[in-house]
């Protein structure tokens, strides 16, 4: 197992490396340029315009930008931005709690129900259940959030008012962070009603952005129930006699959950590429609606930075899964 | 029943329980009576120091509402009236300006700073000196880089700025420059507290002047949630009295729907920049009443009149003439915009009513390009690639443009770049024409006249490339004549060359719609696009 971790580990590093280079280039590779934006219709004379470049360091040939850029991560040091003129890291782990509180409340839903609808579709395959699952996760998996979204909030906040429209809590209430998770800060404000107000300001959001992981964790689950019960194992438990439910439930599930796992080990990339569009419908404070304007405002510091974090947690997330599955089927420590 | 010993008093547990409960009522109540007005912003804001930003969603969230200038805008107008300085004195050459500071003016206690003393000309001379003076200890503090000062050409126009008493501050010129008192009631001319900068660079942490700001102005930053919320409080000792409302609540919304929805539903009680889709049901909706003012810009098609044939008059007005410019009002703007005829808005004083506009008429078009020996003539237009107030769709207006000078033989391919880019290249002039617009920063005609027409403005903001003598000298003369009735009447003759020139088809104003509900009493619409809420009231 240890062997197997370092294996992982050691594979990082070339990874990171790659993700450093494309962080790096991908803001650069998109034209327009940063002061000229911070200037906007007012415009900025060339003298001063050059005094900037160099200023930002960006007058620098690229490869010595980007090796500025590798050296100054080395020392945990994503830069400032230019448009906040705050730290970079202190800016994504300011708005980084909103974005995975979302995310955890988006995954546990998909689980919730993503699972046991993809059990039920397999058991009954062909059945009235099984066609309505999986003619909802193609809905749901087909659908444009901005879309879907906003039709979410016409219906249960506009019309019905049964949610809050956007935004972490009602602006009514007013205490200082201090874990950043509003779920966590709306208890210990100990001020009456924050937590309903925030918890119910999670429901739309939590729905709009679990719809795709949900769709394809259940379609998933369902194809893999349907290889499992196949197997002769399956056939050797239900000829002992065991209860439907402890055939499934133990034997199957137990073996049909290795590739559910690795999928829901890639949904956390997708929730995290999902959190853009639903965090900017929702006015959600997270990194998603952070990244998107400092993209829009070419604040090259912070997409690298941003890019880079959000790379390196999908990486560690992926590693866990990794070794999550290896403790599942002990097969993988030995093949790899 | 339990009694206790209370300062020799006996007093039942009861009663105590009774009295506690009583208070914590008349809290909640207190609490629950306080003014909480909430915006919808349409952005997060840069940061809370204006001088660094240009962006109108940074000032109403900074400059607009925590500090002052030494000169402000009459609320809901372009007029200069008396801010932090309650009277000023030019010298009869226009090169010196004297100020007479208010006294008696506080600025913000906050959890990090205890002002020990008033406003004065210390405060002045800190907050202009940092962005003028290079060798300023603050200069260069938060990245130092100050574009609107930079952009207004204060570094050249100030030579010195002179603290004659505690009181009293004079400014300097290097040349007569009429529009300087208007200059100074723009956002990056906030005056800071220099007793708060000095405490801070003792502390070794200067940075602070710019993220927990300190001002005179009638609101106090409370707390700023990154991206989500920004909170504040009325000033108790505002110098003009305490503000109606009691919090200000900034609530960042950045979906246009979703900030309608959030009106609706009153999580919000005055929304930005509504969607023209939305305004119809707006207008129904008995919770909601809709303002609306023409805004303080203009949206422009630019020649370029340096290369042929746009270098010729002729041309220029023929293709104004075969623009339908009251089918791009109804297609573009949805109604709420109005067709432009001056390079100025009608909200500018010296606006000349008595222009007549090039008529739509493509026929006499096509003569007056047969005139100029034009034929088969292929052109470009360039589209913006994002929306402004004064052109929400630059596409469909290219689209329009390109189908009505179709009509007189004109064929105009559309070409749009990355918006950085668009700026960068019509400013070099790659442009055979080019639409853009400009939101005016200070009311003064000069602002417009001679930031985006002048000789000096090529390469930058003149996308016409245009340089008229007789123009350029009027708006020359205009600048150093500083009664205002006289600047008028020379602004008046400058519009008629322009109309004359054609260096532009003036395209449209752009009307403002502010939607709010209707408990709220008192919002004036900002002519400079603000959104201010000093003054304004919850019924």
């Amino acid at each position: 197992m240890f062997r197997f971790l370092i294996y992982k580990l050691a594979l990082l590093i070339p990874t990171f490396l790659g993700v450093t280079v494309v962080a790096f280039g991908f803001i650069r590779m998109i034209p327009g340029d940063p002061i000229e934006l911070l200037a906007g219709e007012r415009g900025i004379d060339p003298a001063r315009h050059h005094e900037l470049m160099i200023q930002f360091g960006y007058d620098l040939p690229i490869w010595q930008q980007y090796l500025t850029f590798l050296g100054r991560l080395l020392q945990g040091d994503l830069g400032t931005s230019i448009i906040t003129r705050q730290s970079v890291v202190d800016e994504f782990f300011t708005l980084f709690p909103a974005t995975v509180e979302l995310s955890l409340c988006a995954i546990l839903v998909a689980l919730l129900v993503g699972l046991p609808a993809g059990i039920i579709a397999g058991v009954k395959r062909g059945s009235m259940f099984d066609h309505f699952v999986m003619g909802g996760a193609l809905v749901g998996y087909s659908m444009p959030i901005f879309w879907s979204g906003l039709l979410l909030i016409m219906l249960f906040s506009g019309i019905l008012g049964w949610t809050p429209v956007s935004g972490r809590i009602s602006a009514m209430f007013f205490f200082e962070p201090v874990t950043g998770f509003m779920l966590i800060d709306s208890l210990l404000s100990g001020e009456e009603g924050a937590f309903k107000s925030a918890a119910s300001h999670l429901i739309l959001p939590t729905v709009m952005l679990s719809t795709i992981p949900l769709a394809v964790i259940a379609r998933q689950t369902r194809s893999a129930i349907l290889e499992v019960l196949g197997e002769d194992y399956i056939r050797t438990a239900r000829a002992k006699g065991l209860t439907p439910l402890r055939v499934i439930g133990v034997h199957a599930l137990r073996n049909a959950l290795i590739p559910v796992v690795t999928t829901i080990g890639l949904q956390i990339g997708v929730l995290l590429a999902g959190a853009i569009l639903t965090e900017t419908i929702f006015s959600w404070p997270g990194i998603g609606k952070w990244m998107v304007h400092s993209i829009s405002r070419r604040d090259y510091p912070a997409v690298q930075g941003g890019l880079l974090m959000i790379a390196a947690i999908v990486m560690m997330v992926n590693l866990l899964v990794d070794l999550l599955y290896g403790l599942i089927n002990p097969r993988i420590r030995h093949t790899e | 029943m339990s009694v206790v010993k209370l300062g020799g008093f006996t007093v039942k547990k009861h009663i105590i329980a009774l009295v506690a409960g009583l208070g914590a009522a008349f809290a909640m109540t207190s609490m629950a009576q306080a003014k909480t007005l909430v915006y919808c912003s349409e952005g997060s804001p840069e940061g809370f120091n204006a001088a660094f930003y240009t962006a109108g969603t940074t000032f109403d969230a900074s400059s607009r509402h925590i500090f002052n200038g030494l000169v402000k805008f009459k609320r809901g107008t372009t007029i200069v009236e008396p801010g932090l300085a309650e009277s000023w004195d030019v010298s009869a050459d226009g090169t010196s300006y004297t100020f007479h500071l208010r006294k008696g003016v506080k600025f913000h206690t906050t959890k990090s700073f205890t002002p020990t003393r008033d406003f004065n000309a210390d405060d002045v001379l800190f907050s202009f000196a940092r962005q003028w003076d290079k060798n300023h200890p603050y200069h260069k503090v938060s990245g130092g880089s100050y574009e609107y000062f930079n952009g207004m050409s204060m570094p050249d126009l100030i030579k010195g700025i002179v603290k004659v008493d505690d009181y009293t501050v004079r400014f300097d010129l290097n040349r007569p420059e009429a529009p300087f008192i208007a200059n100074l009631g723009m956002d990056f001319a906030s005056i800071m507290s220099a007793e708060y900068a000095d405490k801070l660079m003792k502390a070794g942490t200067p940075e602070k002047i710019d993220l927990d700001p300190v001002g005179t102005g009638p609101f106090q930053l409370v707390m700023y949630q990154k991206d989500a919320m920004i909170r504040y409080k009325a000033f108790d000792a505002y110098w003009e009295g305490r503000a109606k409302i009691d919090n200000l609540v900034f609530s960042i919304t950045p979906d246009a729907s979703v900030r309608y929805q959030k009106l609706k539903a009153g999580e919000c009680h005055v929304m930005p920049y509504p969607n023209p889709a939305d305004l119809a049901a707006m207008r129904k909706d008995p919770q909601v009443k809709l303002l609306q003012q023409e805004g303080l810009n203009v949206g422009y098609l630019a020649y370029n009149t340096k290369k042929a044939p746009f270098t010729d008059r002729r041309v220029r007005k023929a293709l104004n003439m075969a623009i339908n410019k009251a089918a791009i009002i109804d297609a573009v703007f949805q109604g709420a915009g109005k067709v432009a005829k001056n390079p100025i808005p009608p909200t500018i004083w010296s606006y000349d009513e008595s222009t007549v506009d090039d008529p739509y008429d493509p026929e006499a078009a096509k003569k007056m390009l047969a005139e100029a020996g034009v034929k088969n003539l292929k052109t470009n237009i360039w589209a913006m690639p994002v929306q402004r107030p004064y052109n929400p769709n630059a596409r469909r207006m290219a689209e329009l443009i390109q189908s009505d000078w179709a009509k007189v033989g004109v064929e105009a391919e559309i070409v749009s770049f990355e918006w950085g880019e668009y700026l960068k290249r019509s400013k070099a002039g790659e442009h055979d024409t080019v639409l853009l617009g400009w939101t005016g920063d200070n009311g003064d005609p000069d602002n417009f006249l001679a930031v985006l027409l002048s000789c000096d403005a090529i390469g930058g903001s003149n996308r016409a490339q245009w340089c008229d003598k007789e123009f350029e000298s009027l708006i020359q003369k205009a600048k150093v004549v500083s009664d205002k009735a006289g600047r008028t009447e020379i602004y008046k003759q400058a519009q008629a060359v322009f109309k004359r020139e054609a260096p532009w088809a003036t395209i449209a104003h752009s009307v403002v719609f502010v939607p709010m509900r209707n408990e709220v009493v008192d919002f004036k619409i900002d002519p400079f696009g603000g959104f201010i809420f000093y003054g304004v009231d919850l019924k």
